[in-house]
This record gives C-alpha cells, sequence and structure tokens, in this order.
C-alpha cells in the first residue's frame, strides 16, 4: 500500500499531485516535464517534497507537516534509473550485490540465483558496466535493485534510452517481474505501448497535476484524456485468452468479452491470458455485419459516447459485451453513417492491424505472419 | 667513469634525506588534501574563494616568501611553533620535519588542484542510486567516490612529491642548509657548486635527482593508467 501527496515548485514550474497504490505496477504516465521523475524522486528519498507526505506499508517516510523525512538509504525503495546508473569500477556480480550489503540479513536462499536467472543475466556476472549493452545494463540494474530486498520499486522510465528492439527484449523481464516477485511497482513512462503492457493501474499526470488515475483499460478507454494520453497511439485495451491455433493459415485465434479476434499466428498455448490494444485509428464502423470484406475480426457493439466533434476527426467509444472498444473516424462519416449514442455498430478491425506492439505477456508474432510491421 | 658514481657519505646522506622529506611531505598532506578537495569540491560555504586562494598562494608566490611565512609561523619564537613545541613537542625549525613542512605547503596546491579535479569529474548520481541501496554517506565515499577518484588521488601524490623533491627556496629560507639535517638534494647540488672542485659531485646529485624524478613520473603514468582501467573496466 502506497500513499503519496506531494507539492513541490521548481520555479515557475508547481507539482501537486496526489495518488494511491494497492500493488501491481503503477505507470505514472505524462509529458517529459509533467513532473513524474520529481514524484518518484520524492518517494525514494532523493528530493525533500516543500509540502506533503508518503506512506508506504503504513511507515511514514515523509511528512512535512511532522518534520519526517526518512533519508534515501533507510526507505528500502529500489530505484532503476533511465541510465542504469551502474557503478562502472564495480563487476556485473559486486553490482548486483552491493544493496544486500545493506539489506537486513534473513533473505530466502538462492535469491541472488532466482533474480539473475529472471532477468537472464547469469553470463554477465564477471563482467563490467562498460562492456554490457544497453538492455544488459538496465537488466543489471533492475536485479541490483531488486536485491537490496526493497519494499517498493520505482523505475524511471527505464526503457526510454533503448531502442525498438532492446525494448522488447527486456519487456517480458518487467513483466515477470511485476507478476513474480510481488513488489508493487511505481513505474514512469510517456509510451503508450508500454503503458498497455505493464500496466495494472494508470496515473495521468499533466503540467504537474493528477489528470486521471485507475485501472488501464479504463483510463485508456477514456477518449477524453487522449490529448493527455496520445491520439496516434491511442486505443482500447482488451483481457482475452487464447482459444484456438489456425495452422493452415497461420492465424490464432482470441476470446475476449467482446468476441473473438482472429491474429497472426502467436506462439502460446490454448488458454494463455494475453492484453490486446487495439489503436483507435485500426477500427473501422459498419452499420451492417460486412460481407465481401477482407478483415477477419467483426465485434457488435453498440456507440456508448461520441467525443469532441469540432475537428475533422472524432473518437468514439463502442460497447461491445460491457467492454470498450475505441473507434477514430472522420467527422464526415461519422454524419454520413448517422451515427449517434445507442445506435447499433460493427467494428472492423484488420488481423494485421495486430503487431507486436499490441500484445502483452506473450511472445511477438512469428516474424512470416507479420506482413505489416509498422512502427509503434 | 667510475668516479662520476663514487658517492661520498654525505652525498648518500643528502639523497636517503631528500627521499625522507618528500615522502613524509607526501604523506601528512594527503588526507589534508584529500579533505580540502572535497570541501573546494563539493562544499559551499563562506569564504571558499578566499580558502581557494591561499591555498593556491605557494603556487604563485616567491618560494622565499613561502618559507619566510613558515619561518614567522613556525620558528621557535612564531606562535605556532611555541605551541607545538610546548604542547605536543614536534619542533620544525632547523630540523628536517620543518624541511618536509615547507615541501608539503609547496606541493599542496598541486596536490589539491588534481584531486579536486577528478572529484568534480564524479557523476553524482552515481552516488544517489548508492544511496538508494542503502549505503550511508560514509559507505557511498569508501566504496564509490574514493575508488572512482583514485586516478586523481595517485596524479596528486606523485606531483606533491616530485614538488617536494626539487623543493629548494623554502626549505632553504626556513631550515637553513644543514647537513644531514635540512640539506637536501637541491641544497646539496646549491651548495657544491658554490666549493672549488665540486662541480663532479654536483653532476652526480643532479643525475639522481632526475632519476628520481623520472620514476615518480613513470610510475605515476602506470598508477594511474591502472586505476582507470579498472573503472572502466576496460
Amino acid at each position: 500500500m502506497l500513499e503519496v501527496a506531494v507539492a513541490h515548485r521548481f520555479g515557475s514550474f508547481t507539482l501537486d499531485a496526489a495518488f494511491q497504490s494497492a500493488g501491481g505496477l503503477t505507470v505514472l504516465f505524462g509529458r517529459s516535464g509533467a513532473g513524474k521523475t520529481t514524484l518518484i524522486n520524492a518517494i525514494a528519498g532523493l528530493l525533500r517534497p516543500e509540502r506533503g507526505h508518503i506512506i508506504v506499508d503504513g511507515e511514514v517516510l515523509t511528512d512535512t507537516e511532522h518534520g519526517i523525512f526518512v533519508p534515501a538509504r533507510r526507505r528500502r525503495v529500489g530505484y532503476v534509473f533511465q541510465e542504469g546508473r551502474l557503478f562502472p569500477h564495480l563487476s556485473v556480480r559486486q553490482n548486483l550485490l552491493y544493496g544486500r550489503w545493506f539489506a537486513p540479513r534473513g533473505g530466502r536462499t538462492g535469491e541472488v540465483e532466482q533474480i539473475v536467472d529472471l532477468l537472464g543475466i547469469g553470463a554477465l556476472l564477471d563482467r563490467r558496466p562498460a562492456l554490457l549493452s544497453g538492455g544488459e545494463k538496465q537488466r543489471v540494474a533492475i536485479g541490483r535493485a531488486l536485491l537490496a530486498r526493497p519494499r517498493l520499486l520505482v523505475m524511471d522510465e527505464p526503457l526510454a534510452s533503448l531502442d525498438e528492439a532492446r525494448k522488447t527484449e527486456i519487456l517480458p523481464y518487467i513483466e515477470r517481474l511485476r507478476d513474480e516477485t510481488g513488489v508493487p511497482i511505481v513505474y514512469v513512462s510517456h509510451q503508450i505501448a508500454e503503458v498497455a503492457r505493464l500496466a495494472t493501474d494508470l496515473v495521468v499526470i499533466s503540467e504537474g497535476r493528477v489528470a486521471a488515475i485507475g485501472p488501464t483499460a479504463s483510463i485508456m478507454g477514456r477518449i477524453d484524456l487522449f490529448p493527455l494520453t496520445g491520439r496516434a497511439e491511442a486505443g482500447a485495451i482488451l483481457a482475452t485468452t487464447v482459444a484456438g491455433h489456425d495452422p493452415a493459415f497461420g492465424l490464432t485465434t482470441l476470446r475476449a468479452a467482446a468476441g473473438e479476434l482472429r491474429v497472426p499466428h502467436l506462439d502460446l498455448p490454448v488458454g494463455a491470458a494475453l492484453r490486446v490494444r487495439i489503436r483507435a485509428r485500426d477500427v473501422m464502423i459498419a452499420l451492417a455485419p460486412p460481407e465481401g470484406l477482407s478483415a477477419l475480426n467483426v465485434l457488435p457493439g453498440t456507440v456508448a459516447e461520441i467525443g469532441r466533434t469540432d475537428g475533422p476527426i472524432v473518437e468514439m467509444r463502442l460497447d461491445c459485451a460491457g467492454e470498450a472498444l475505441i473507434a477514430r473516424l472522420t467527422r464526415r462519416s461519422v454524419e454520413t453513417l448517422g451515427l449517434v449514442c445507442g445506435r447499433p455498430v460493427y467494428a472492423v478491425i484488420k488481423s494485421i492491424a495486430f503487431d507486436h506492439h499490441a500484445f502483452a505477456g506473450a511472445a511477438p508474432p512469428s516474424p512470416g505472419a507479420d506482413a505489416d510491421t509498422r512502427d509503434g | 667513469m667510475s668516479a662520476v658514481f663514487a658517492f661520498s657519505p654525505d652525498e648518500v646522506t643528502a639523497i636517503r634525506l631528500s627521499l625522507r622529506v618528500a615522502l613524509w611531505a607526501m604523506l601528512w598532506s594527503l588526507p589534508i588534501g584529500i579533505a580540502v578537495s572535497l570541501l573546494l569540491a563539493r562544499g559551499r560555504f563562506w569564504g571558499k574563494s578566499l580558502l581557494n586562494a591561499v591555498i593556491y598562494l605557494p603556487l604563485v608566490m616567491p618560494p622565499v616568501v613561502t618559507g619566510y611565512i613558515l619561518l614567522l609561523l613556525f620558528g621557535r619564537k612564531g606562535p605556532l611553533g611555541r605551541l607545538l613545541a610546548d604542547s605536543l613537542g614536534i619542533v620544525f625549525a632547523f630540523r628536517w620535519t620543518g624541511a618536509a613542512l615547507a615541501c608539503a605547503v609547496m606541493g599542496f596546491p598541486l596536490m589539491v588542484r588534481s584531486m579536486r579535479l577528478s572529484i568534480e569529474a564524479v557523476d553524482r548520481r552515481i552516488e544517489d542510486a548508492a544511496a538508494t541501496l542503502g549505503a550511508n554517506r560514509f559507505w557511498v565515499f569508501a566504496t564509490i567516490t574514493l575508488p572512482l577518484i583514485l586516478p586523481g588521488i595517485v596524479a596528486g601524490m606523485i606531483l606533491s612529491f616530485a614538488r617536494a623533491l626539487g623543493e629548494f627556496g623554502a626549505t632553504i629560507t626556513f631550515v637553513s642548509n644543514i647537513p644531514g639535517e635540512t640539506q637536501t638534494l637541491p641544497v646539496a647540488i646549491y651548495t657544491l657548486l658554490q666549493v672549488p672542485g665540486g662541480d663532479l659531485a654536483a653532476f652526480r646529485l643532479t643525475l639522481v635527482s632526475i632519476l628520481i624524478s623520472l620514476a615518480a613520473l613513470l610510475a605515476s603514468e602506470v598508477l594511474i593508467e591502472r586505476a582507470s582501467r579498472r573503472i572502466h573496466g576496460l
């Protein structure tokens, strides 16, 4: 349980934000300069806020009203920095074990091996940080923070300095971290793809204030937040399970409450849970079940909400058997089709719209099936 | 040719004395040098520029002036000299310890400059990272800062040592020219050149002086190279 309320001024910029987290991975989402890093620096004790309080598991770490400020070294808040900040003069092994010196005694036996294994860094132990790739450095930095036995982990855009391939390499490790270690994580990001894939809860921060807070799927489905979450990548998140494979065509069928989706082949067993992001720009709307159409995915639903109609582009939220789907259309199409709230429609999604950015907790689609590799 | 290397007992004494004086000057200024460098690199306090200027003074003042000031302060009748002699029994005037003090003061700016630059080059965010892992200020310094500034410390030590070997003006002004006590290599060479027939001996000691300086510089190269390789892991 984490409770944060921080007010701090830097020149003309004012941060005044509060949020709570019950565990899992909470993403602080917002543009550069929105105050996200300041917030986690305050949580880690690297910044003493002018006003506010920070409480972790009932222990007060900061409380300006009562003059309480626990120094960073006694907080047991693990910090994974954007640039890794490994100790250049120590080997990977020494970096990993650094925090254990100071951590409370009595950890589980085999803890080091377990975390080294979890992060896949066993082969690097005797190397120096200078000889590691960017992705390897970040994995070591994560391991180093974890081995100090933190009660909370904060991560400041740990993937920001990496290229796409390295990001794809690390994301599964962070997912395992979230699902297997049980350490609550506060994760700073301005990449919607990371958010969709990792976040349990989402705190949207804009100009030093909390603009929205809630479970990821419900925040991502709010079209009023699109100016903040980013139009181009905006889209709904569906919770699905793998229902079957069609080897003849190299397709996988996913089952969601909204209906079935056929996507390029995924290397996952039947029954595996999977989070799918469907970008608003990939969704078409039809008034009747379409025929003679190449797209494989058609989900019935009703128009639940229509966004601002003062520009050429209109976003709308569809209710598909209780799940939200977001579509982006031209205002012209909205008027031509006579789309109003409550109107039954069919959402049409091309299978190849599901590229590797769309999936969470899964291997990317196999290369042969990944015909469309639009970037994210 | 062999006559060139026929050292008289006095000459050997001068060489040994010089090495001892330089070594002590370096070792005593080391902890103070590290502390002052940290203060100048990291501290924010009133009078910092003044402290900086005072430390650099021996570098720009005539050495004779520095020696005379030391004589006024640490001489038999100087306020600090009397205090140290009465309370701790430490006497500088006309002793080899005085020569070491003069050399330490003269080498101090060079030592501090080298160390300060290396401290300022340390990425303090790495120290923050150590703090989030549970290290207190002492351990951050001992396990992160100190190893990272090691090349600068080694360079500072060598510079101080080399400066001490060459010190002449402040030494002869402060503690005079007493064979076996304060007559270091440069002072001995100077003295030999004042007497008829001392040329050969002066030449011998000059060679020795060159050799020691060269060895110190080469050693520093090797040590710094090794330390920075350790840091960057290459």
